[in-house]
């Protein structure tokens, strides 16, 4: 076998090849929809009460933003998931806080409650109370004993269900809100705006930045945990704060952008054969990807068939859900190859 | 730095190891822990290393109490290489070697000149310097045992814990590895404690045994002392042929069929 090096020569390449992918894209997307290409840039030296400049700044330039901010959120928590579970297959969806954050959410909408705390709003809040019991649920039944992975593969696949069940309960039951809720769990990022760019910004890179900060421990933590308390690690502290972390930018994004599967899953696995396993290059990597996959399925959603939304959980599952079967077939062939 | 373990006693919920467990461990020592399965070699292990809590007794290090210092700190001096398989994750053996470094250099500061010589000198007194950039997914499981050798000793620590550092070894990766072994324990003056299951490799490298069995500490002595027929029918349950081997003059054992059970 041919030795594959990850020296450290070719992986600033790497990094700086994923941002100009990024810049590409977004600009990519900015020019998407009726407003033709050459006066999107034009937009810039209009006006303010120009209508092609309000498109662009107040409609398409918060999209953007809000795909960069969701992909990079899915994506570094779908690599924390992954590190903390010891599993390839944990992403958001899989480990409960999506459905988590989904059902905090509708349980919220369902009851009426409004109001915020320091500037967040009820249904974020929701959002995050949801995603941290579901996450927290899941890993307390699969971690009892030495769990092989497939034990928790079950218990966030049966959590999931279970949750879906009672948020389709509670829709049913609160039928006058059934079209607001439905809409809202489909995903997209159809008429959100700056303000929604301006309330989840510093929760989504924070959080981000937090995980990324938690490189190392997770490199030790996905060695297992003998290994990584052997190295002196307070791991219950790590899962803590991880587990904080991910459930935040996952819920925040949930709140916004509704439920968007498998760019969680699908970065992290895009990211390791660019920059290797290595956690500090790996989380980082996968939220620049996460961005990627988001702005394409952003784009994808607005402009396939103008004037209609395609909603956007349909479109990254479309992409995403091959990549997850091609991921689990190699797993599979792993396992059975032996050593 | 001496560790030592005084009326150790360890148990997971309500099932009792081990009870009454005392050894002292001595630089330049190299000790091994023999026993049947389930006789708590590597809860020992653990316990020696901070990773399990002892229903009872203590574990010291220099006189200072384990529990009461740092994981991080104990680290720092008592290296621990628990029987794992590779991480299922393409990090190279060079990334997973570094990851012994974090207990003296925290787990947020990169790695600096210092720390790189001795990741290089670990991973050439293991000989897997070849393989630093390979990633840990695609070791044999006799180049895996020397990797999690090398980020132990990547931790520099004064005393050296391995866990069956010879499991799935050729004879030939046996015998490299003891020497490297006690060759580390000789000129680095490390305390080393490891557990074997080849009663035959014992002699010829431990100074001391420690044979655990019967919820307790059976026996500890020099091999000649403790690999005895009767000492060890006590502990498996069956009679084995000791006699000195032809070359070394070390305690050499064999299952016999028909002729090996103890009444």
């Amino acid at each position: 076998m041919p030795e594959r090096r990850h020296s450290n020569s070719y992986i600033p390449l790497a990094f700086v090849g994923l941002l100009i992918l990024l810049v590409i894209t977004a600009f990519g997307s900015l020019g998407l929809g009726v407003v033709p290409v050459g006066e999107v840039f034009d937009a810039v030296w209009r006006s303010t009460n120009d209508p092609v400049r309000t498109i662009v700044y107040e409609v398409r330039l918060p999209r953007i933003l809000l795909a960069v901010l969701i992909g990079v959120a899915l994506g570094t928590s779908g690599a924390a998931y992954q590190a903390l579970f010891r599993n390839p297959l944990a992403d958001p969806f899989i480990v409960g806080a999506s459905s988590g954050a989904a059902t905090g959410a509708t349980l919220v909408i369902v009851m009426g409650w409004t109001g915020a705390i320091a500037g967040i709003g009820a249904t974020s809040i929701g959002a995050f109370a949801g995603t941290l019991l579901a996450v927290w649920l899941v890993y307390a039944i699969a971690s009892v004993g030495r769990m092989p992975s497939v034990t928790m593969l079950l218990a966030g696949a049966a959590i999931s269900t279970m949750l879906s069940g009672l948020v389709w309960l509670m829709m049913a039951l609160a039928n006058e809100q059934f079209q607001k809720i439905l809409y809202w769990l489909m995903g997209g990022l159809n008429g959100k705006g700056m303000p929604e760019v301006a309330r989840t910004w510093p929760l989504l890179l924070g959080g981000a930045g937090v995980l990324c900060l938690l490189g190392r421990p997770l490199d030790a933590v996905c060695c297992g945990e003998d290994v990584a308390r052997s190295l002196g690690l307070r791991v219950g502290a790590i899962f803590a704060v991880v587990l904080a972390a991910a459930s935040l930018v996952v819920a925040t994004s949930v709140a916004v952008g509704g439920i968007v599967g498998f760019i969680g899953l699908a970065a992290p696995h895009l990211a390791r054969p660019l920059v290797g396993a290595a956690h500090v290059r790996l989380i980082p990597a996968s939220g620049l990807i996460g961005a990627v996959l988001l702005l394409i399925a952003d784009g994808i959603a607005r402009s396939i068939v103008p004037p209609l939304e395609l909603p956007l959980s349909a479109i990254t599952a479309l992409i995403g859900g091959p990549i997850f079967l091609i991921v689990l077939r190699r797993t599979a062939s792993h396992a059975t190859g032996g050593t | 730095m001496a560790l030592v373990a005084a009326k150790l006693g360890c148990g997971y919920r309500n099932r009792a190891v081990f009870a009454n467990v005392s050894l002292r461990i001595e630089p330049g020592e190299l000790l091994a822990v023999l026993g049947p399965n389930g006789a708590g070699k590597t809860t020992l292990l653990k316990a020696l290393s901070r990773l399990v809590r002892p229903t009872a007794g203590t574990v010291t290090l220099d006189g200072l109490d384990v529990w009461q210092l740092p994981p991080s700190t104990v680290a720092a001096h008592v290296a621990f290489a628990p029987q794992v398989l590779a991480p299922d994750w393409p990090f190279t053996v060079y990334e997973f070697v570094s990851l012994g470094r974090a207990p003296h250099r925290g787990w947020w500061r990169p790695l600096t000149t210092a720390d790189r010589r001795v990741i290089d000198e670990s991973l050439e007194k293991l000989s897997v310097t070849a393989l630093r950039h390979r990633t840990v997914t695609e070791l044999s499981g006799g180049e895996w045992q020397r990797v999690r050798l090398a980020k132990a000793l990547t931790q520099q620590p004064q005393v050296l814990l391995l866990d069956e550092p010879t499991a799935h070894l050729d004879p030939r990766f046996q015998l490299d590895l003891l020497t490297a072994i006690r060759q580390l324990t000789r000129t680095q003056n490390l305390a080393v404690v490891m557990t074997l299951h080849d009663l035959n490799l014992v002699g010829p490298w431990a100074d001391r045994v420690a044979l655990l069995a019967h919820g307790g500490l059976l026996a500890v002595g020099s091999p000649n002392d403790v690999l005895t027929t009767d000492i060890l029918a006590t502990a498996y349950g069956v009679r084995l042929a000791v006699a000195p081997h032809p070359l070394t003059a070390m305690p050499s054992i064999s299952l016999a069929p028909h002729v090996g059970k103890s009444s």
